[in-house]
């Protein structure tokens, strides 16, 4: 375990910021405790002190995981971000999309939005924007990659693809195994 | 009582201070040399030669004070230069040592004189001695002085001759400018086989031969010179911490691993100067972004159109159908 290096945490802000914007202050700079990021096994985890002081005497080789994984970093060293970070990422998100009751179940299977199964849309959406999807009670079911700007969706055909499928809730049952 | 053991106090006191005063003077029958810029005093006097014979507590303890008074006069001659104040009022006292006076010996053996090179027997045996050369020659093409050899010589750069005559007796087929370059190839080779050679011979036979690295030859490639540039840096008593350096370079002096061996920060550091550089970082990322977005102009700007289109076909779909109600 150890802290991320400059380039790291460089790069695992820009790829928060894409989805969240400049709330990532939020994260960092937190009211009710102090919160960080540490590195493990290749695993980004987002922690607060106390969490990270107990941690801390754990031995390396027995210690599985700690606070939330983020994300991990492959092996040419690129940010993936995965599932447990929704919980952090959906109250901060700029970007939104709500899918139709419908094709939710679709989504969660790890398909990607079709402009059939899109419900709203925030408006000013760019193309290749970061999103985070939600269903129509306000219940976050992922994020993905908008395929299309807001105004492209109006336009398109509906089998057309809108939102690019990243991560959804699905995946805490499809890939137990391999989640920490 | 009390007065006496007062009396006793008082003699005991001065007995002290007599006794200090008698350690800082020392007497000597021959006044000591002083090398101050050496740190160094000579003590011609004989010493009790009778005490100094076998070993012993006794002979240790002559030493000692022997030495203990031959520093008490370097100490005070030392006192006596002129000294000041370093960096303001309140730093040290500085005394400035003068030059020093006492050669002193050598530390390593001195070199022996390197083997002559096989050109320097031929030359001693023919008599051949060096004719100075000037640096500048007259070029009579360019009409002006020229330097002998490298950047802009007299004669042109060999490199760009255009003509290349072909002597008699060469083979008519042959081609002249790869045979100038093919022989250039070779002298540079045989050259610095020689110095090789040379600097083999003086190695056996046991004369110092400066080592390759620091021994400037301006053959030198970039890997060798930014090698000895990098070891020079860290040759020093903090080990290259406190060098000048130049504009770019890092602060860090260069790691012996070659900068394999990754550091990274303590696990629990200073979290909240960490915190300070991540948000630091954040609006270094945000300041980056551009502040126009294009795309949302562009599809801020198609909405408004759309907008007005749909306006304008819904004022002509009502003023058609009013038109229509009106015939009918």
């Amino acid at each position: 375990m150890r802290p991320l290096t400059e380039a790291e945490t460089r790069t695992v802000f820009e790829k928060l910021s894409r989805y969240i914007g400049e709330n990532i202050q939020l994260l960092v700079d937190r009211p009710d405790g102090t919160y960080c990021f540490r590195l493990h096994r290749d695993r980004v985890y987002y922690l607060s002190e106390k969490l990270l002081k107990v941690a801390a005497s754990v031995p390396r080789d027995n210690l599985v995981a700690l606070g939330t994984c983020f994300g991990k970093f492959t092996k040419t060293q690129k940010f993936r971000l995965s599932i447990t970070a929704l919980d952090f990422l959906a109250p901060y998100a700029k970007y939104k999309v709500w899918v139709k009751p419908g094709s939710e179940q679709s989504f969660l299977y790890g398909n990607h939005v079709l402009k059939s199964g899109l419900g709203r849309i925030t408006e000013n959406t760019a193309q290749y924007q970061g999103v985070v999807v939600y269903s129509m009670a306000d219940v976050p079911l992922g994020f993905g990659v908008a395929a299309k700007s807001t105004q492209e969706c109006r336009k398109v055909d509906p089998m057309a693809i809108v939102v690019f499928h990243q991560a959804d809730v699905g995946e805490y049952v499809r890939n137990e195994d391999t989640l920490t | 009582m009390a007065a006496v053991r007062v009396e006793e106090v008082l003699a005991a006191a001065e007995e002290q201070e007599a006794e200090k005063r008698r350690s800082v003077v020392v007497e000597k029958e021959l006044e000591l040399e002083f090398d101050l810029g050496n740190l160094l005093a000579l003590d011609r006097n004989p010493p009790p030669a009778a005490a100094l014979r076998g070993a012993g507590p006794r002979r240790e303890a002559l030493l000692r004070a022997l030495a203990r008074d031959n520093t008490q006069l370097l100490v005070a001659q030392l006192w006596e230069l002129p000294a000041e104040r370093a960096g303001g009022a309140g730093g040290p006292l500085v005394a400035r040592l003068p030059e020093p006076t006492f050669r002193l010996p050598r530390e390593k053996p001195a070199p022996r004189p390197r083997p002559p090179t096989r050109w320097e027997q031929f030359a001693r045996l023919k008599g051949i001695r060096r004719r100075k050369k000037t640096s500048l020659v007259w070029d009579e093409q360019a009409k002006e002085w020229r330097r002998r050899w490298g950047y802009k010589r007299a004669g042109g750069d060999p490199a760009r001759a255009w003509l290349a005559e072909v002597p008699e007796n060469a083979d008519p087929e042959e081609d002249q400018f790869a045979r100038l370059r093919r022989e250039k190839r070779e002298r540079v080779a045989r050259n610095e086989f020689n110095r090789l050679r040379n600097l083999a011979r003086a190695h056996r036979a046991g004369t110092a031969v400066p080592a390759a690295p620091l021994h400037p030859t301006g053959h030198q490639s970039r890997e060798e010179l930014s090698h000895v540039s990098r070891v020079a840096r860290v040759s020093t008593a903090s080990l290259g911490r406190f060098q000048p350096r130049l504009p770019k370079e890092s602060a860090e002096p260069p790691s012996r691993s070659g900068g394999k061996k990754r550091r990274f920060e303590p696990l629990l550091g200073n979290l909240a100067a960490e915190r300070s550089r991540q948000l630091e970082m954040l609006r270094d990322i945000n300041s980056k972004k551009p502040v126009l977005d294009i795309t949302r102009a562009v599809n801020k700007q198609m909405r408004q159109e759309e907008a007005e289109a749909a306006a304008a076909k819904g004022k002509k779909k009502q003023s058609q159908r009013g038109k229509r109600g009106r015939r009918q």
